[in-house]
């Protein structure tokens, strides 16, 4: 089976020097970009690709390219920034591309820079990956050793400076306008859009910002072409995708697969299934903001489409499973407590309303809840949903929340008439 | 360009380019917002303003947008009465609920609070929340503004306002999720000299005017009067309000044309004069020159009074920049125009004269505040607005966006989005030019600046005319900074569309202002309209400077042994001139009568004092520094107060003189008298309404309709309900019924709308949000440019003398809080005063080895003052700034030369030096 972005990813092991990645074929899409190519034919190539964003939104990467200005008079330089902000909760396949082939990122930024004319690129990363920070370093230094940075990279006349930027430490820094403001030494609240980052972006100017997996795929994509990537997929969405799990399976980890396998698949097969005396009750499917999937739901292709034709939403494909022995509301209380305390404050329904739903599910935990409660939880769904809010912060809160609501409505009522929490005796 | 929209069902037609919420509010349209702000823009974080849009006829349930963030567009279909938007709308309120303290009793916000009123207007009543409010610190911030966070609904007007707006620094949003805190980082009394317009602008009461909190009372029991701030010559409008005889406090008047929703501290907080315990309240009178002025009978005024206007006794009358243009006219009838000394210092009169004349006769603009803030170049020439006239400082903080405004939307991003417009942006500016001795704190928006002694920046200003236009005088022997400084100046002006010069007259130089003439005269030659803004020292200096008059200086030099009866007019002349010459020129004359309303050193050696009203008592008009003619109105009733000034000369001319056949008992019958007589106010009483003006057949009420105790607050000295006061000088009334419709702009006394009852109700008497009031703004501009003037450039006169070896030059150098008269002695303005400083570079305190925040003695034209060390480094070497006009300061004409010599260090600090 093609792993194309894992294949020489050895987890526990130092990750791939720079002549390490050269030996695997690595350095050659840009090669091949620089001597062969125009920017405007690498944006071509890559949204012919139908490569969509790794990032959890699944945004046609090729077209939120072409909206960078090339023509007439705009502000410059344009820059590329690399969403390394992985702190979706679940999520760790970013950290095993960063740990494991980071030059395999940096040769994606290079082409994509390319592609969009931006002179300068940023990889911000998430605070606590330290070890990352060291890796991409080191990458980088080799890189610019190497002429692969810097200027006139490989004699093409392209210059590209690239830098490693940790953040503060807020998960809203993972929302691509809070980031650019971040990154700006500003208070990270995210912006409004329109204007969108293409138009203007980090300093105002024009912005690309990219995830760390989507990037790691354009040297392939242009070393080996559009119809190769298609084809890699099971049904129609392109590419192999970097799936997780987490939970009481007896082998959680990263598994590189095509685009569309199905969960059940993923979920059994790879990583071996439940831990003997579990059983598996639900999963969500793409970190902590994306609606939980029931067990008899589990043969469905794991695809952006296919995931919302049912409700829910893929995400970063990073599943988490809920198992019959842990607690739902706890699960979801959990969940819930980490949205609430990573709001920025900028908008009322998530600023006030995300610690209320905390509050409410803590008091239902205890035993404390009344039915009631549930009728303003279910109205939250509603009052911080897409529109109604600033960003999208509270709305991914609301996805778990909501098909908690409907799932284990049930365990919820247990709760309350019991007054204690079930799990817990 | 208009958009057709239809909003609940009817078609408006609204200007596009607009966002929805600031259309629906100028027709009037109830939408709750907190976040938006006319003068701030949308940024889109309450989420409160939501109303729903509908995409074609079929759409039945709309969505939900947010009206604030949402440009109007052609077909627009949108419902602000459905129950999807009520409800999300009264959901937000209760968001902001959940958390917020029950503290309405004891809020001094209540009655006024914008959270109230958006509370009732979404219809969010009960609390359906079992768990605790999170609760916050409070800090101390200063004299001015009371702190209580509790009650924060985490709008961020409060930081937009103040940093993004007002440039202020020191007040910042800190946290996340619901714990988000504004404050400083560390407690402290707030920098910035706006710091008073938190309390307007934040929608609840985390920031509270502290110095109502002495003297605390409800809106809605506030007698109030429209007014104009009499701390500067900007002329801002005021909302005053008293309550059992005591000025509670000053808030904003808007004038779309001037000082907007906006004012500066000075003016908000420099009141309490009117409450002062030295205020004169009885007449006075002594019966020698060597005492003091007792309280006497009247009969003993009476005699010295029906002595010193015995026919043949000349009446010499010294008026006063601070006090109306009426009651300076009557004096000036009273004595004769040939008698009427106006109480400047001596250059300051040349100067006023000298910019009202120029004003007069040149095709250039006097501009408005708002002029200014749409100006796309700004040149300042040796004036630091920000002491000296704050608002317009904050006019130039507004004029240096407009380029980046621009350009923000030329990429496609309207105005009103505030901060897209400051992301894309960032800190690109307008062009704005300082020319100063000394750093001031609009040095940060320069482009470039230029720090010298007067004397060379006038000389550039000469020399950028004479790039500008090769006709105009040029200078010889500029040396290569003030080349490249007049080079650039002139460049940037030549492509300037509508550039301002900023001059006036605190430094002390006539060629300053004539310069900076030279420069919009080859501006026109050159076909650029320009404007030219000319700061004064007070806030009649331009109206006292319209009426005839000679220079006070010409009394005290005359040589005439003895004179009869001199009458002065709300100044203290010991502000105005030397001590000595002012004792001297008392002691000529038989009789002195003194008419102010609070004792300062002339008062002391008047032989008659007569106490009159302050602003706050009185109906007047005082012309700002643009020519605007504008009226403050009673606050007090006269009954219970003290009479105008001019009342007061009115009834002296009557009695004793007959100077005009009946004493002026109206406000009507002296300013008609007054508009007949000089042409230059002409128009000003049929456009600020006087007695005859009718809405309804009602008069306009200075009082809610829900002013309470109206029958409780004199029943301890009469129980029968007494007579409403009649208000014989204006439109308004002393009660709580009157016209229900809004007042014409000039005479509103307070803001209400129903369901509005906080200072946010402004915005249904303005045609837009920011815009003008509807019907016009207040006051009338006298002066317009003669656009057709031939004139002829001024010559270079530059008479200031570089100083000699061994000397140095005092110039004055002004603090917000301190060099003014009256609001220096407020409380909470005088905690703000510091100590009186020198101001110097480094190498010149070295030489006079003292050291920062040192105390020195320096001896200035024969006076002592004791000084504290403070350095600044653009300052030229043997130039050394003086505070001037603080408290307790002697008069010093500046500038001066002083010995080095002249300066010492104190024994103090010595001492403690050596240690």
């Amino acid at each position: 089976m093609e792993k194309p972005l894992t294949r020489h990813i050895k987890s526990g092991r130092d990750p791939l020097s720079l002549k390490e990645y050269e030996k695997t074929g690595g350095y050659n899409g840009i090669k091949t970009a620089l001597k062969k190519m125009t920017p405007s034919e690498v944006i071509d190539l890559v949204k012919q690709s139908g490569l969509s964003g790794r990032g959890g939104a699944g945004f046609p990467t090729g077209l939120k390219w072409s909206f960078v200005p090339t023509k007439g008079d705009f502000p410059r330089p344009v820059y590329l920034v690399c969403n390394a902000d992985e702190m979706e909760p679940g999520s760790f396949k970013d950290r095993y591309l960063l740990e494991g082939n980071p030059h395999q990122l940096i040769e994606g930024m290079i082409c994509a820079s390319y592609a969009i004319g931006a002179e300068k690129a940023y990889i911000f990363l998430r605070w606590a990956y330290k070890k990352a920070e060291a890796i991409l370093q080191q990458a980088i230094t080799e890189a610019y050793d190497a002429g692969v940075l810097g200027k006139n990279i490989l004699g093409s006349g392209f210059n590209l400076e690239l830098y490693v930027h940790s953040s503060a430490g807020r998960y809203i820094c993972g929302e691509e306008t809070a980031l650019l403001n971040s990154l700006e030494g500003r208070r990270a609240i995210p912006r409004a859009k329109p204007p969108f980052p293409t138009t203007s972006g980090l300093f105002g100017k024009p912005t690309v910002i990219n995830n760390v997996e989507t990037l790691s795929w354009i040297g392939h994509i242009i070393e080996n072409g559009a119809d190769w990537f298609k084809k890699l997929g099971l049904n129609g969405e392109g590419g192999t995708k970097l799936f997780g799990v987490s939970g009481k399976v007896k082998k959680p980890g990263i598994y590189e697969l095509p685009m569309s396998t199905v969960m059940r698949h993923i979920i059994e097969d790879h990583a071996g299934g439940m831990i003997d005396g579990y059983k598996l009750r639900a999963v969500i499917p793409g970190g902590a903001s994306t609606e939980f999937v029931m067990e008899n739901q589990l043969d469905i292709p794991m695809d952006f489409r296919s995931l919302k034709a049912v409700g829910s939403r893929m995400g970063t494909a990073t599943m988490t499973v809920l198992d019959n022995k842990t607690c739902p509301v706890e699960f979801l209380h959990n969940i819930e407590r980490f949205f609430a305390l990573e709001s920025c404050g900028w908008c009322t329904p998530c600023r006030e309303g995300l610690p209320r739903i905390e509050k409410i599910l803590a008091a239902i935990e205890e035993g404390n809840g009344k039915e009631e409660y549930l009728d303003i939880l279910k109205y939250h769904t509603i009052y911080c949903g897409p529109g109604n809010t600033f960003c999208a912060h509270a709305p991914g809160a609301m996805e778990p929340l909501q098909s908690a609501l409907t799932y284990f409505r049930d365990d919820f009522i247990r709760h309350i008439n019991e007054k204690h929490c079930p799990w817990k005796s | 360009m208009m958009f057709k929209i239809k909003i609940n069902g009817k078609f408006y037609k609204v200007k596009q380019e607009k966002n929805l919420l600031e259309v629906c509010l100028s027709l009037g349209i109830n939408i709750p917002h907190f976040c938006y702000h006319g003068a701030l823009g949308s940024v889109g974080a309450c989420r409160l303003c939501a109303v729903s849009s509908y995409r074609d006829e079929n759409d039945k349930s709309g969505r939900l947008i947010m009206s604030c963030m949402e440009p109007v567009a052609e077909g627009m279909v949108i419902t602000t009465d459905d129950p999807a938007s009520e409800k999300f709308r009264a959901s937000v309120l209760e968001s902001l609920m959940l958390n917020h303290p029950h503290d309405c009793p004891v809020c001094d916000e209540g009655g006024e609070c914008h959270l109230q009123d958006m509370t009732v207007m979404t219809g969010h009543a009960y609390r359906n929340h079992d768990f605790k409010k999170r609760t916050y610190t409070n800090q101390f911030l200063g004299p001015f503004i009371h702190h209580e966070m509790n009650r924060c609904i985490q709008c961020y007007r409060c930081v937009r306002f103040y940093k993004d707006y007002a440039g202020g620094e020191d007040l910042g949003v800190f946290s996340a999720h619901n714990h988000v805190y504004f404050g400083r980082s560390k407690e402290g009394v707030l920098e910035s000299e706006f710091s008073g317009n938190l309390v307007e602008v934040c929608p609840t009461g985390v920031f509270t005017d502290k110095t109502l909190k002495r003297h605390f009372t409800r809106k809605w029991d506030l007698t109030n009067a429209p007014s104009v701030c009499v701390h500067c010559s900007v002329g801002c409008n005021t909302i005053a309000g008293e309550r059992y005889g005591v000025l509670r406090r000053i808030m904003n008047r808007y004038n779309g044309s001037v000082n907007g929703y906006f004012i500066c501290d000075r003016g908000r907080f420099g009141y309490e004069f009117v409450n002062h315990e030295k205020r004169l309240r009885q007449a006075m009178s002594r019966k020698s020159k060597n005492e003091k002025p007792v309280v006497t009978t009247d009969e003993d005024i009476e005699n010295i009074l029906i002595n010193a206007f015995s026919p043949g006794k000349k009446i010499i009358g010294i008026g006063s920049p601070r006090a109306s243009l009426e009651s300076n006219y009557a004096l000036m009838k009273l004595a004769g125009s040939e008698n009427f000394y106006h109480g400047t210092p001596a250059k300051e009169f040349q100067l006023i004269r000298g910019a009202l004349t120029i004003l007069l006769n040149l095709p250039v603009r006097s501009p408005s505040l708002k002029d200014i803030e749409k100006s796309d170049m700004v040149l300042i020439l040796g004036e630091d607005l920000t002491h000296t006239a704050p608002m317009i400082a904050l006019a130039v903080r507004q004029a240096a966006r407009n380029l980046p405004v621009g350009a923000g939307e030329k990429t496609g991003i309207p105005k009103w989005h505030d901060a897209a417009q400051r992301y894309r942006t960032r800190d690109m500016k307008s062009p704005v030019f300082i020319a100063h001795v000394h750093q001031t704190k609009l040095d940060e928006l320069a482009s470039q600046l230029f720090h010298s002694p007067i004397h060379d920046i006038c000389r550039v200003a000469f020399a950028i005319a004479s790039l500008v236009d090769d006709q105009a005088p040029a200078v010889e022997e500029l040396n290569q900074d003030q080349k490249d400084f007049a080079i650039m100046v002139a460049n940037v002006l030549k492509q300037a569309k509508n550039p301002v010069i900023i001059t006036g007259t605190h430094c002390g130089s006539l060629d300053l202002l004539q310069a900076a003439a030279n420069i919009s005269i080859a501006l026109a030659a050159f076909g650029t309209k320009s404007s030219l803004s000319f700061v004064m020292p007070e806030c009649n200096s331009m109206g006292l400077a319209m009426l005839d008059g000679k220079s006070m200086e010409a009394l005290i030099n005359s040589n005439s042994d003895t004179s009869d009866t001199l009458i002065i007019l709300e100044n203290d002349l010991f502000r105005r001139a030397p001590g000595e010459a002012v004792k001297k020129l008392l002691n000529k004359f038989t009789c002195v009568l003194v008419l102010d309303h609070s004792e300062n050193e002339t008062t002391t050696k008047a032989d008659v004092v007569v106490p009159v009203g302050t602003f706050a008592e009185s109906t007047g008009t005082l012309i700002n520094n643009e020519g605007r003619a504008q009226r403050h109105y009673r606050v007090f009733a006269e009954e219970k107060s003290l009479p105008d000034s001019w009342r007061i000369l009115g009834r002296l001319s009557a009695k004793y003189r007959k100077i005009v056949p009946e004493p002026w008992e109206t406000f009507d019958q002296i300013a008609e008298s007054l508009e007949k007589e000089f042409p230059v106010v002409k128009g000003i009483n049929k456009k600020i309404n006087g007695n005859d003006f009718r809405a309804l057949n009602d008069k306009i009420r200075r009082q809610s309709i829900r002013f309470s105790g109206r029958t409780a607050v004199d029943a301890r000295l009469e129980v029968a309900e007494s007579k409403i006061p009649v208000d014989r000088d204006s439109p308004l009334t002393f009660s709580m019924e009157g016209s229900d419709q809004k007042s014409p702009s000039s005479l509103v006394p307070f803001y209400w709308t129903p369901g509005w009852n906080s200072p946010q109700s402004v915005s249904f008497y303005l045609d837009e949000p920011n815009g003008s009031m509807k019907g016009g703004d207040p006051g009338l501009r006298l002066i317009e440019p003669q656009e057709n003037a031939r004139v002829n450039y001024f010559k270079p006169a530059l008479t200031g003398e570089s100083s000699k070896t061994g000397e140095y030059t005092i110039v004055p150098v002004y603090r917000i809080f301190g060099s003014e008269e009256l609001s220096s002695k407020a409380e909470a303005i005088t905690e703000r005063i510091p100590k009186p400083f020198i101001l110097m570079n480094e190498k010149q305190a070295g030489m006079l080895k003292a050291a920062e925040n040192d105390f020195v003695i320096i001896e200035i034209s024969q006076n002592i003052i004791e000084v504290q060390v403070r350095i600044d480094d653009k300052i030229a070497d043997r130039i050394i700034g003086l505070t001037v006009n603080f408290p307790e300061m002697p008069f010093v004409d500046l500038p001066v030369s002083v010995r080095s010599s002249e300066i010492k260090l104190t024994e103090q600090n010595i001492k403690s030096r050596s240690k």
